[in-house]
């Protein structure tokens, strides 16, 4: 995908942008894993259990990412040929399970799929035996839940991305489902597909807490947890660096495999009407109706489990939490628009020079283990001063290097599409630097631009980062204000905070990801 | 980025504002201890009642923290180290004696560590709801006895501090014999969890019928919440301690304030209030002053306590055992 980005034209952006975004990735990513090795005294290397993490890592992040995918196609299938009331709504709905802190999910499952979740009470209601959720199925699960809406998401703009004329012509020319599904679907699908997959692999890669907890113990021993285990238990430092290594190495070359299969795909321009199909029939009805009831049945349980739960408390929550709520939106909000900041000129850099090594490091920064990266961090900026001050930028800042995937899933073929379509017409006026940004880019990729702020802002939210590492007692984000009310036995108003937590990141999401839609027929 | 750069520097210097001419005392606490709903906000204001100067909490994990910053550290006093690592905290050669007087302390057993100065303890134990379990079992045999459909949630040892406090206490009673003992366990574990908060909060939801946790946990549901269901079950083969403790820097700048705060965490004022805020036995402190409710909470009979030489050296073994009988 990078290299169908290459174009040879002068440049129309400076590269600074770019390099210095890609140099502050360096340093997030090596500098702080250096910064760990190098306090390290020695130590063991691998052992076997080290050896089962890492089969077990591989196994269930290609498992969970494979299932995601293609659980995906059919429901992002489903969203693309119809069209309904609410559907726009369900959309950013379905992306909810992606933005939530991970405890409050896990509970949210539990409630459904657990011993004594609703599932299983129903069962037992008609005489079955209860399901149980614990086992690597439960793994497989949780991934599933978390990632099957980025994976539609992604494939839905798949669809998307094919001009309406497109389908308009192959009606004109009789073609049948089967016909458009070889001619216009797999092509576009084996474009998008590897990135999907890719992305999902990378983020399931760094899973510890979902995996331990679903999956029933030591046996679901993940790399991170690894890491982990290295820090608390050990104190090893040049083992945890080392493990952090090895878990960057699988996402480079999960990156590398994905990369060669990915075909470029080549759409064209359109209009930007509004797709219209003519291959329409009772069976893909029924079909798209059932995928859609399905996943937002599954997506929506657990979140409504969660929002019952927590809704009784929402009134009686103590101040400080929504002194939190705020902290955490003015973080999100920052760590939104650096997102974008960076992920645009990343997205410029590769776009005008094929500079695959810089995308493929704005992938690879999900791949890197949060502790090593906090750790480092702190490493790096506690000689110079005091961590807490720097807690909300730098908690801003590691948020926005973990979305940065996403934003280039994202930015990187739109603005691929935009210079191919466009280009010659921008270079013909004139248009350079800045004035093109502003006159053709950002015209032309408000909606990818939608999402990736949306989705950034929304992730920033709910996440833990490295604020646990930096913040003193005052300055607390919600999610940390969440875990901080569990660890007092208030799990009432952990509950609560949940919801609240749930309605800002979907509200963030949504205001942003409807701003790049405003005017779009989609 | 120019505007990316402003917004940091802004924020940095919004946390800046609070000027200090009064000395700073500064003590780092694990997050539960110094949130607002844990006893550090309490401590705070008692303190800075008496010392003219300013108390602030740092929190995040203690011991890793400090042996990442080494001597360079901040840190004046550091509060909640657990005696399952303090083996590691006290080779780092960071910490100074505390001065305080242990022979009055009211732990079940006897303290002489001049370095780390317990102020509060508790025993590891099993919760269950006491209206859905009529029998609950009254050893770990009992436990390890009970039918495999009664689940049980405990926490990762490689991550959490209460899980490594099992590992020790299974260790203890069954030595040798601890694989068979978890061999035995292992069918009733419904899940292990990354952190106590997350397995609390699955026996709470009602998902779990036993919690890993510990005997004075249901004091928080009495007093809080009038809540009289949750019980520790007690063992007749003695109990874990678990005791927490603080210490002073070598490296403080405000050696007189360490000390003063460290006398501090032995008066009655402080004792009193860390029952019913941190939900624990306080170290130093006659049994008739303790709440009234504390009365219905199951008591030990036998305290079991590794010193933390033990600890480190069963440590690693016993979490090989763990892991081999876990992952059949």
């Amino acid at each position: 995908m990078a290299q169908s980005g290459r174009i040879s034209r002068p440049a129309w952006l400076s590269h600074w942008p770019g390099l210095v975004a890609a140099l502050l990735l360096v340093v997030l990513v090596f500098g702080t894993l250096l910064a760990v090795a190098l306090r390290a005294e020695g130590g063991r290397g691998l052992g076997p259990a080290d050896w089962a993490a890492i089969r077990f890592t591989l196994w269930q992040a290609v498992l969970s990412a494979g299932v995601s995918v293609v659980l995906a196609i059919p429901v992002a299938r489903a969203l693309a040929r119809r069209s309904f009331t609410g559907r726009t709504a369900l959309v950013t709905l379905l992306g909810a399970p992606f933005i939530l802190p991970i405890i409050v999910v896990v509970l949210g499952l539990i409630a459904v799929f657990g011993n004594k979740g609703i599932i299983s009470i129903t069962l037992s209601v008609f005489g079955f035996e209860p399901i149980s959720i614990y086992g690597y199925h439960g793994v497989i699960l949780a991934h599933v839940f978390f990632n099957l809406p980025l994976a539609t998401r992604l494939i839905l703009q798949g669809w998307l991305s094919i001009p309406a004329e497109r389908f308009r012509l192959a009606a004109s020319l009789g073609m049948g489902p089967t016909d458009i599904a070889r001619l216009l679907e797999r092509p576009m699908l084996r474009e998008v597909i590897p990135g999907a997959f890719l992305v999902i692999f990378l983020i399931c890669l760094t899973s510890f807490a979902v995996a331990l907890t679903l999956g029933g113990g030591p046996r679901a021993t993940t790399v991170e947890l690894a890491i982990y285990e290295a820090f608390k238990f050990d104190f090893n430092l040049g083992r945890a660096a080392l493990l952090a290594l090895i878990q960057f190495a699988m996402g480079a070359g999960g990156a590398l495999i994905a990369f060669r299969i990915a075909m470029p795909g080549d759409m064209g321009t359109g209009l930007d009407r509004a797709v219209q199909r003519w291959d329409d029939s009772p069976i893909q009805r029924v079909m798209d109706v059932v995928f859609i009831t399905l996943a937002s049945l599954f997506l929506l349980l657990p979140l409504m489990m969660v929002v019952l739960n927590g809704v009784p408390g929402l009134l009686s929550l103590p101040p400080s939490v929504f002194q939190a709520a705020i902290r955490s939106l003015v973080v999100a909000l920052g760590s939104a628009f650096l997102t974008l900041t960076l992920a645009m000129s990343i997205a410029a850099l590769v776009v005008q020079r094929g500079a695959w090594l810089v995308e493929g490091l704005g992938y690879l920064t999900i791949a890197a283990s949060p502790l090593v990266v906090g750790t480092g961090l702190f490493l790096i900026l506690f000689p110079f001063v005091k961590p807490s001050d720097l807690a909300l930028p730098v908690t801003a800042l590691v948020n926005a290097a973990m979305s940065l995937p996403f934003a280039l899933r994202a930015l990187v073929p739109a603005l691929t599409s935009v210079e191919r379509d466009y280009g010659a017409l921008a270079d013909g006026l004139g248009l350079h630097g800045l004035t093109r940004v502003r006159l053709l880019w950002l015209p032309r990729m408000r909606q990818p631009i939608g999402f990736a702020l949306g989705l950034a802002a929304a992730l920033s939210m709910g996440d833990l980062g490295v604020i646990a590492m930096f913040a003193d007692s005052q300055g607390v984000t919600l999610p940390l204000q969440l875990y901080r009310l569990m660890g007092a036995y208030r799990m009432e108003d952990a509950a609560a905070a949940a919801v609240l937590l749930l309605g800002l990141s979907l509200l963030l999401f949504w205001i942003f990801d409807r701003g790049g839609r405003v005017n779009a027929d989609t | 980025m120019k505007k990316t750069l402003s917004f940091v520097a802004g924020l940095a210097l919004m946390a800046h504002s609070a000027a200090a001419d009064t000395p700073v005392l500064q003590v780092y606490a694990p997050d539960y201890f110094a949130s607002e709903w844990g006893p550090g906000p309490g401590i705070e204001q008692g303190f800075e009642a008496q010392c003219d100067c300013d108390l602030q909490f740092i929190t995040g994990d203690v011991l890793p923290r400090i042996l990442l910053e080494g001597e360079r550290t901040d840190a004046d006093v550091v509060i909640g180290l657990n005696t399952d690592v303090t083996a590691r905290a006290r080779a780092s050669g960071l910490f100074a004696a505390h001065e305080q007087d242990t022979s009055a302390l009211t732990m079940p057993v006897a303290w002489t560590d001049d370095v780390f100065l317990p102020f509060n303890f508790s025993y590891m134990a099993f919760i269950f709801d006491n209206t859905k379990m009529e029998t609950p079992p009254a050893s770990f045999e009992a436990l390890l006895d009970m039918p495999d459909d009664v689940k049980i949630v405990i926490q990762d040892p490689r991550s959490s501090i209460s899980g490594l406090a099992l590992l020790l206490w299974v260790k203890s009673i069954y030595g040798d014999k601890a694989p068979e003992a978890w061999e035995r366990l292992a069918p009733k574990i419904l899940t292990v969890t990354q952190g106590w908060s997350q397995a609390y909060g699955m026996f709470t939801d009602g998902e779990a019928d036993m919690v890993l946790s510990y005997t004075t946990s249901p004091a928080y549901h009495i007093i809080a919440e009038d809540d009289m269901t949750k019980s520790a079950a007690i063992f007749e083969e003695g109990h874990y301690l678990f005791v927490e403790m603080a210490a002073k820097l070598k490296t403080t700048d405000q050696p007189e304030l360490a000390d003063a705060f460290l006398d501090y965490v032995l008066t009655e004022e402080f004792q009193t209030a860390i029952a019913t805020s941190n939900w624990s036995y306080p170290s130093k402190l006659d049994a008739s002053l303790l709440p009234e409710k504390f009365n219905l909470l199951g008591v030990p009979q036998k305290a079991i306590f590794y010193s933390e030489d033990e600890a480190e050296a069963l440590r690693k073994p016993a979490l090989d055992e763990w892991l081999t009988a876990f992952s059949k």
